[in-house]
Parts: structure tokens; C-alpha cells; sequence
């Protein structure tokens, strides 16, 4: 199989390196050869974060590159607009609404892009978008948005629910596993 | 058993396999973790040490005493530790001894991008440079061996894309091998008389180590086509297999310290165009120069940034998918302090007096990004107390009233107390800032001396600041807290006003640490609120403005009440139930 690419964005603290974690795991079990590369350090200060998930027969290099993505997962619309330009041509975009200001904007030096999803479906791309933070909080806490993503993302991948549970479950503390199937539901069956 | 394991555990679980009993690290990003995973196996000591030098030496003595040791540390950790690194080419190791070196082309989180294998060049040591997870395990091994078989310590090189990224690994079994002490002047006192006699030495070894070289298995050609061969290493070989597959030759270079002149050589006659493909400087390249082969390298390839199979492309004038945007003017997001940083109220007090604040490393050094703007010098750890009292010594009073150091409680035990020494000894009229948040933050929490807990959260030994900034001789001494900014701001004052050296703790737990309570969210009475935006000059991410007034994220805020100390109309308001 060739290789196939995610490319997980956000904001440094909102929980990618969990995703990518559990995705790895999965697509190992899978029976892919799997890489993936992390953001470790400054930029999880708040900043703009992004790893890369990517899985085959057999994997070369750890990073997407421009035009490359088959998914952009993200947890901010900002973030997903910053690293359009990854995704390739009919690639699938699976983000969050949220809105989270950057510094720039904070102090007023830069405004917030209005409408990101309408431009994006204006061109053609392909945007599954919602209120993870929501359903995040309906699942039992704001920290499972990583999670609601994960669930949504499933839908676009011909792997057994099973395999999705055994992951999750492999990778999450289990007092939070009841929590995190709940999200995971939440996100899967979501109806945009 | 096959595992997904990150590049960086991958050495731990290498360190562990090898029978590895003694790690001495300090933090460093992209290096930190591997020290952090080899804590989780209880058959290793593992240890954070004040800094570098100190790791290195540490590790030394382990391998001295007959017990395989390691020491890990970022690219520019390497410079702290050069000093014992130099030497130890020459006194050799009794048990094995392997370093790890992480570069950061790309400078995801560092200061330069200086490349790690001059080092090995210069101190005479072979190193190593593994291209992913399972190379990472199977290299560390391999370190061991060399090591012991050459009588050398041995440096492994990573890069940010081996150390973060995951890939499969399959594991094995741990054989702890034992050496005993034996005295021998001749062999570990570097006076000249001996290290005369141990030069010749090292010299015969990196003939040896070239042989070695030569046959080494992880130094392998894969030969495809006749029409371009690529010499190349570490992740630059996975970019290369990723463009182009099995359709040109590669020589894999494993150990890029010695290089192997022969296999080169032989690799060169076998192609019509050679390329070698390397970060950052032109190493190898210059290297097959020296053999009198033609080559290219940099002449396609930066030597600035990281590559990518995009950038590799491109070079070699293929073309490549330029990717959508919908949007021209996305603001950029840059890393910023937390949400109830402890930093934040010390560096809004510095920006009211208009402090000339000469700064250090850590994540006080985003004192420097708007709005705050207020550090104005970073160079390396420690350097803010040398530069602030070079910068007072010149200047005199027309500096010594307004001009601070700031420095983090890991970065003032790294390298900050010799800095302090010479404010003290030289009298520098010097007001130096501690910002002791209790912990090494910017590196993502690794306890310290000051800390009083142990790599393994173990309450261990821990120092006193006060006790030691008096014992060096500084009189004044006061401690702060940085919630409180009246507090802080009178201390500015009067410390910078005194007519000799003088240091503030400024002290509060960074707002991460699991230990701390945080106040529930403050929230804006819009009735209250004008909009002044007085409350914005300290650069917290939790609040913004929306429709005029001031607004707080609950999601974020920690309930610090900085803000609150700012706003004219007493305008926040606690959630407390
Ligand atoms: C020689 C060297 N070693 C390690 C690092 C990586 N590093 C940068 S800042 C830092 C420590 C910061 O801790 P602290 O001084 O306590 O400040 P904090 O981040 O907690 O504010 C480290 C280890 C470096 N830049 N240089």
C-alpha cells in the first residue's frame, strides 16, 4: 500500500501527543509500518504544533510535506488554516470550531481570519467540522476534544471498532477510559 | 516483540539492553527524554545533574569504577561538556562509556544549530548517527561495544526528527557486563608527561577505529543505478529513500566519525553523478573533497534549516505539489508564558521601570515577545549575570540603577553560580533576578538541585538559595512573589538603588506543576469594565477582547489575579461558589 499521511495541528497543551499515540498504536496493529513525529519543548508553550502520523508498507521519512496530507486533523481553525497547504489534492480536513486567540491577536496586532470553513468548502475542500470542546464537555471533560477527533477521524478508515477500542484503551489511564469511549462515540457519530 | 517507540526511548531501552547501570544527564531538548525513560527501568541510577560537565564527569567515574555508563544532553550541552570530553580521548574508559548528542537543525527549541560532528572530529571520538527508532536501539549497543573494544568513550549523534519521531523497534534482552577498578597513573593522570604518552595512542586508535570503518555493517552501499549515488546519513537517508526510492545508489553512513576513505572511494567509481545529502554543515562532503572526488553537496543543499523529502526534491529538479491556502494573512501563533506564570508579574514589573533586562534561557526568555518586550540580551545558559556585570563594570551608574539579570533556578545551577561568583568577587554593582518557579520548565519539568526531589520525584537533596547567594557573599538578599506586584515592584527599586550587589528571589511554583492549587477563574463584570485594556499589557492568553471589553477564558485562566492588580475599575471578579 502506499504510504498515507495525517497530519495532527493545534495548540501546544491541547493534547496531540495522545492522538498521534494512539494512532500509532493502531495503525501498528494494523500490520503498517508506522512513523511518527512529535513536537517536544518550546513550542508547547501555547504555541502552533503540529505531528505527523504516516503509515504503509514501508515508511521513509518521519514528516508530511506540502501537499501530502490524506487528513488534516485539527483542534483549532486557525491551525487548520496555517497548514492547508499539506493537505493534498482530495485529501479529507476533520477539525474542531474552536477558536483560540493567538498572542498577535491578543494584543491587537493581528486579526482573527473570519469564516475559515466557508472558504475552505468554497474551494472545493473537503471540511468535516465541529464542536469538539463541546461534545468534548458532553462526554465528561474538555480535555477529551483529542479524542472526539479521533472518534471522527475513524469514520474515514477501514479499521474495526474493536481495534479503535483496544487502542484507546491501551493508551488512556483507565479511569479515564469510560470518559474517553463516550468522546470517542460523540465524535464518531456526530452529524455535521 | 515489536513496538512503536520514539527515537529518544529507543535509547533507553539500548542503554538498558546493554547492561547500562549509570546515567548522568542534564535536560536539553530533543534529547531529554531518553534520560527520562532509562529513570523508568529500576536497573538503572539515573540522575539529573546541575549541568553537562558535571553528567559527563559523572558518567566518567561510573565507567571508572566498571559499570557501563551514559550521558545525554542537547547539542549545546555538548559545549559545557567538552571540557572532560576532550580528555577522556586520551585517558580512554575502562567500562563502556557512550554519550548521546542531539542537534536541533531547524532550531525547534534552541538557540543555534550548530552541528555536533566537529566535536567528534576534534576530540577524536568515534561517533555514531542512527536514521530511526530501531537504529537508535541497535546503535546504542554497538556504542558499548566499540567503546570497550577501543578503549574510547563514544558519541551517538541525534537529530530533533530521529529523537521525537516513533518508529517500530523490536526489543531484546538486558546482559549486564562487569569491570573492576584497576589504578593506573599513566593511563588516567593527564599531566603532560602522560598524555604525551597517550596522544600517539589516540591517534593509533582512529587508524583502527577507520579499518573499523571500513566493515562496519551500519556503513553499507546500496547499489541500484549507476547514474547518481548519494552519500548520506541520520534522517537526510530516510528524506533521500523517500524521493527516490531503489532508483539511485546510496551509501548509508552508520558511524560518520572516522569516515570510511575506501568505501567512499569504491562507492564513487560505481556512479556517474555523486551527491552527498547532509544537515546542516558540509562534513562528509568536504571530506570525499579531501580524497580527491568530485562531489556535490551543498552547492544544491542548504546548509541553514532542516531538510524535507519536499526540499530534497527540489533540489534534485523534481517537482513538487505546492499544497491549498485560503487565506493570506494568517496570524502567527508563537509559544507564549502560561496562564498563571509565575514569570509574567516579574516581567510586568521590570517593563514599568523600564529595566534594561539582560536575559538567560528557560521560559522566562519569552520575557523577550510582545507584549512584554523586556529581555533584550539571550546568549547561552548562565550568561545573564556575566553580561550584566561586563555591561555595569563599562557603563557604571548610567546602567548599574536600571539594569537587571534574570536567570531560572535550573539555568543559576547550571551555570549561574560562577557568574554570581564574579559579581561578588569583583564587585559589580550587579542587582541579579532568581525566577525560582521550583522546577526546570522550559524543558518540560525535570527536577533540580533546588528542587528537593530526585529524577524520580524522591525527596533528595536540595539547596538553599539564600544560604548559598549569602555564603558567596552577597548581603542583600530578599525573596518575592511574583502574584504580587507591588511587592515585586518595591524590590526593583530598592535593589537597584543600593550601592552594592544584590540578588531577588523571585519564588512561586510554575502553574503546571501537578502540586499546585489553582484559585477557580476570574471573570471580567462587563457593568465594571472601560475597556482600557489596561489588564492586556501583561500578555496572558486567557484574556482577550470581545466588543470592547476585556473577556477571560475560562478554559485557561488559573485565577493568578495579576490582571486584577491592573485594572483601574476593580473589574474581575473571582468564581468562587
Ligand atoms: C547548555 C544547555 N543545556 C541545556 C539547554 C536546554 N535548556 C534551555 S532552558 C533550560 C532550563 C530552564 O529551566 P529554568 O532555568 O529553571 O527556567 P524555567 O524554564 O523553569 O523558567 C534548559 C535545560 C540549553 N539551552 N543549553
Amino acid at each position: 500500500m502506499e504510504t498515507k499521511n495525517i497530519i495532527i495541528v493545534g495548540v501546544g497543551g491541547q493534547g496531540s501527543l495522545l492522538a498521534s499515540k494512539i494512532l500509532g498504536h493502531l495503525l501498528m496493529n494494523q500490520g503498517y509500518d508506522v512513523k511518527v513525529s512529535e513536537v517536544h519543548g518550546m513550542s508547547q508553550r501555547g504555541g502552533s504544533v503540529i505531528t505527523y502520523v504516516r503509515f504503509g508498507d514501508k515508511v521513509y521519512s518521519p514528516v508530511v510535506d506540502k501537499g501530502e496530507a490524506d487528513f488534516i486533523v485539527s483542534f483549532e481553525i486557525l491551525e487548520t488554516a496555517r497548514w492547508l497547504d499539506c493537505l493534498k489534492a482530495g485529501g479529507q480536513i476533520v477539525t474542531n470550531t474552536q477558536q483560540i486567540d493567538p498572542m498577535p491577536v491578543i494584543t491587537g496586532a493581528a486579526r482573527y481570519p473570519e469564516n475559515l470553513v466557508e472558504k475552505m468548502r468554497a474551494q472545493g475542500l473537503k471540511v468535516d467540522a465541529m464542536d469538539c470542546l463541546s461534545l468534548a464537555r458532553q462526554a465528561g471533560s474538555q480535555k477529551a476534544v483529542n479524542i472526539v477527533l479521533l472518534g471522527r477521524l475513524s469514520h474515514y478508515f477501514d479499521i474495526p471498532e474493536d481495534a479503535w477500542q483496544e487502542s484507546l484503551k491501551a493508551n488512556v489511564p483507565p479511569k479515564f477510559l469510560e470518559l474517553n469511549k463516550k468522546a470517542f462515540e460523540l465524535g464518531k457519530h456526530f452529524i455535521s | 516483540m515489536k513496538q512503536l517507540m520514539l527515537g529518544n526511548k529507543a535509547i533507553a531501552r539500548g542503554l538498558y539492553e546493554a547492561g547500562v547501570c549509570f546515567v548522568s544527564s542534564y535536560p536539553g531538548t530533543p534529547s531529554t527524554e531518553i534520560t527520562e525513560e532509562a529513570a523508568k527501568f529500576d536497573e538503572i541510577y539515573c540522575e539529573w545533574a546541575p549541568n553537562e560537565k558535571v553528567a559527563l564527569e559523572s558518567a566518567f567515574g561510573a565507567s571508572l569504577a566498571g559499570r557501563r555508563a551514559f550521558c545525554g544532553q542537547k547539542h549545546v550541552g555538548l559545549n559545557v561538556a567538552a571540557d572532560p570530553l576532550f580528555t577522556m580521548a586520551y585517558t580512554g574508559v575502562n567500562a563502556g562509556l557512550v554519550i548521546v548528542v542531539a542537534d536541533d537543525a531547524g532550531m525547534h527549541s534552541s538557540q543555534n544549530e550548530q552541528d555536533s560532528r566537529h566535536y567528534a572530529i576534534a576530540a577524536k571520538v568515534p561517533m555514531l548517527e542512527p536514521s530511526d527508532s530501531a537504529e537508535a536501539l541497535e546503535f546504542t549497543k554497538l556504542a558499548y561495544e566499540i567503546s570497550e573494544l577501543f578503549d574510547t568513550p563514544v558519541i551517538i549523534k541525534m537529530c530533533t526528527r530521529v529523537a521525537h519521531s516513533q518508529s517500530v523497534v523490536e526489543i531484546g534482552e538486558r546482559v549486564v557486563p562487569e569491570k573492576s577498578y584497576e589504578k593506573d597513573i599513566a593511563k588516567y593522570v593527564m599531566m603532560p608527561g602522560n598524555a604525551k604518552k597517550r596522544h600517539p595512542i589516540v591517534e593509533a586508535r582512529m587508524k583502527n577505529l577507520i579499518e573499523y570503518a571500513e566493515k562496519t555493517p551500519i556503513n553499507r552501499a546500496e547499489i541500484f543505478s549507476g547514474e547518481i549515488g548519494i552519500i548520506t546519513s541520520s534522517t537526510s537517508y530516510q528524506y533521500v529513500k523517500e524521493v527516490f526510492g531503489d532508483s539511485v545508489s546510496v551509501l548509508k553512513l552508520g558511524m560518520v566519525n572516522p569516515l570510511p576513505p575506501e568505501l567512499i572511494k569504491d562507492f564513487a567509481s560505481k556512479v556517474k553523478r555523486l551527491v552527498v545529502v547532509e544537515e546542516l554543515d558540509a562534513v562528509i562532503e568536504n571530506f570525499v573533497k579531501s580524497l580527491g572526488i568530485k562531489v556535490e553537496g551543498k552547492n544544491i543543499l542548504p546548509v541553514i534549516d532542516e531538510f524535507s523529502q519536499n526540499l530534497i526534491a527540489k533540489s534534485f529538479g523534481k517537482e513538487v505539489t505546492a499544497g491549498v491556502t485560503v487565506e493570506d494573512k494568517i496570524p502567527a501563533r508563537p509559544p507564549v508564558m502560561c496562564a498563571g506564570c509565575p514569570h509574567r508579574g516579574l516581567f510586568y514589573s521590570l517593563k514599568k521601570r523600564n529595566c534594561t533586562v539582560l536575559g538567560d534561557i528557560g521560559c522566562y526568555t519569552l520575557g523577550a515577545v510582545p507584549p512584554l518586550s523586556t529581555i533584550e540580551l539571550t546568549l547561552c545558559m548562565g550568561a545573564s549575570i556575566g553580561a550584566t556585570h561586563g555591561f555595569n563594570k563599562i557603563l557604571g551608574e548610567k546602567s548599574e540603577g536600571k539594569t537587571v539579570a534574570v536567570i531560572g533556578d535550573s539555568t543559576f545551577m547550571h551555570s549561574g553560580m560562577t557568574g554570581l561568583a564574579n559579581v561578588a568577587y569583583n564587585q559589580s554593582n550587579s542587582t541579579v533576578i532568581i525566577l525560582d518557579n521550583s522546577i526546570t520548565g522550559m524543558t518540560g519539568h525535570q527536577q533540580n538541585p533546588t528542587t528537593g526531589f530526585n529524577i524520580k520525584g524522591d525527596p533528595a537533596g536540595k539547596i538553599n538559595l539564600e544560604e548559598l547567594v549569602k555564603a558567596m557573599g552577597i548581603k542583600r538578599v530578599r525573596v518575592v512573589d511574583p502574584y504580587n506586584l507591588k511587592e515585586c515592584d518595591a524590590a526593583i527599586k530598592e535593589e537597584l538603588a543600593a550601592a552594592e550587589p544584590s540578588v531577588i528571589i523571585s519564588r512561586r511554583p510554575c502553574a503546571l506543576l501537578k502540586y499546585v492549587k489553582h484559585k477557580p477563574p476570574l471573570a471580567v463584570d462587563a457593568e465594571k469594565c472601560i475597556g482600557c485594556k489596561s489588564c492586556m499589557k501583561i500578555g496572558c492568553p486567557a484574556i482577550s477582547m470581545k466588543d470592547g471589553k476585556a473577556f477571560v477564558d475560562a478554559t485557561q485562566c488559573v485565577g493568578c489575579g495579576v490582571c486584577s492588580q491592573l485594572c483601574p475599575k476593580k473589574a474581575f471578579m473571582s468564581t468562587e461558589a
